[in-house]
């Protein structure tokens, strides 16, 4: 079955059974890795990415639902050379240990930060509910406050 | 002798007291049979299965759904939010889609959501639900046809029927009556003037 959507701004269409993951459409026919498979069972968040500016956990998400709508992964997050507000404070908060999880990270904050421009301490437990096995939260935690800073200098 | 007649003695006490259990078997049976009368009410089998897990997880009390054979609270802190479909980065809709998704074990319906608070149903007893889902300030505003309606052809409500697989690709546990059984009771039971029963 034919698919057709936007990805990161461009029109793609994917050949695909239409109950099969959008993660493995986004990874293995689109060739973009920075979405990671975790668990399969949309338990921790490594998939995330945004369906129409949504956060959605792409290992369980049809690839049929995903037809004429936007989705934009890490390596979308930010058009051109300039960084997300997101990426800039991952950046400054050094929060990356392994790495394997911090996109799903970062898509879910971005969807947040969207909706919730000044997170408190509690908006952020309540939101980010992804795992990471290196316990890099203390440093993520940092790094949300920064990037909310500095998305209220930037908009 | 004396064996003998003890023998005999025993024998006859046996023989007495299995009369007396047949005798309160039948004493029983017209309450046995009252049960199953109630039982086969419909109004008792639409409460089959409103009350069972599949429709009582996602009509909490509070602001966190509940999941699994058990009605643990749902994982990840999931939160109701303001309208019932989650949280910023924690919708309902950042899992759960349109249908159930048997690769993940992520059940699925359309508008997957919460209950609202005014449709909580937990903690009450069978004829407190009936009358909480007859009442339109707890149930949107809704007339006896309109609850009908939504009981009988909602997908979300529907779902309960059909619940997929869970994440190690066991079947979920679906009500103990099915969705043809439950429909009809439900029309039934409105249809004699909804009445609920005495508890």
């Amino acid at each position: 079955m034919s698919t057709t959507f936007t990805l990161n701004g461009k029109s793609v269409t994917v050949q695909a059974d239409e109950n099969s993951p959008l993660l493995w459409a986004i990874r293995d026919e689109l060739n973009l890795k920075g979405t990671k498979f975790g668990c399969g069972k949309a338990a921790c968040g490594a998939c995330t990415l945004h369906v129409n500016g949504n956060a959605v956990r792409s290992c369980s998400y049809a690839i049929k639902f995903a037809a004429g709508k936007e989705i934009t992964t890490i390596e979308g997050l930010s058009p051109g050379d300039e960084l997300h507000p997101v990426q800039q404070a991952w950046m400054e908060e050094i929060v990356p240990q392994c790495g394997y999880c911090q996109p799903g990270f970062m898509m879910a904050t971005a969807a947040m930060l969207e909706q919730i421009p000044n997170p408190t301490d509690e908006d952020i437990d309540n939101n980010i509910v992804n795992v990471c096995r290196c316990a890099t939260y203390y440093r993520m935690r940092k790094a949300i406050h920064r990037a909310a800073e500095i998305k209220s200098q930037t908009t | 002798m004396r064996k003998r007649l003890a023998f005999i003695t025993l024998l006859l006490l046996t023989l007495t007291g299995a009369g007396f259990s047949l005798a309160d078997d039948r004493s029983d049976e017209p309450a046995s049979q009252q049960n199953r009368d109630q039982a086969d009410t419909p109004f008792s089998v639409m409460m089959k299965v409103i009350t069972h897990k599949r429709c009582m997880n996602c009509h909490p009390a509070g602001d966190q759904p509940r999941q699994g054979a058990d009605s643990h609270l749902h994982n990840f802190n999931v939160q109701r939010g303001a309208d019932g479909h989650g949280i910023a980065a924690l919708q309902c809709s950042t899992c759960h889609q349109p249908e159930n998704n048997d690769f993940s074990g992520v059940p699925g319906a359309p508008h997957w959501h919460l209950a609202p608070r005014s449709m909580a149903w937990e903690g009450m007893s069978r004829t407190e639900i009936a009358r909480s889902i007859l009442n339109p300030e707890n149930n949107g505003g809704k007339t006896l046809e309109e609850t009908v309606k939504h009981m009988t052809e909602d997908d979300l409500v529907l779902w309960a029927f059909e619940p997929g697989v869970d994440d190690e690709g066991n079947l979920r546990e679906k009500p103990p009556v099915s969705e043809e059984d439950f429909i009809a009771a439900v029309k039934a039971w409105a249809a004699a003037g909804a009445v609920i029963p005495e508890e």
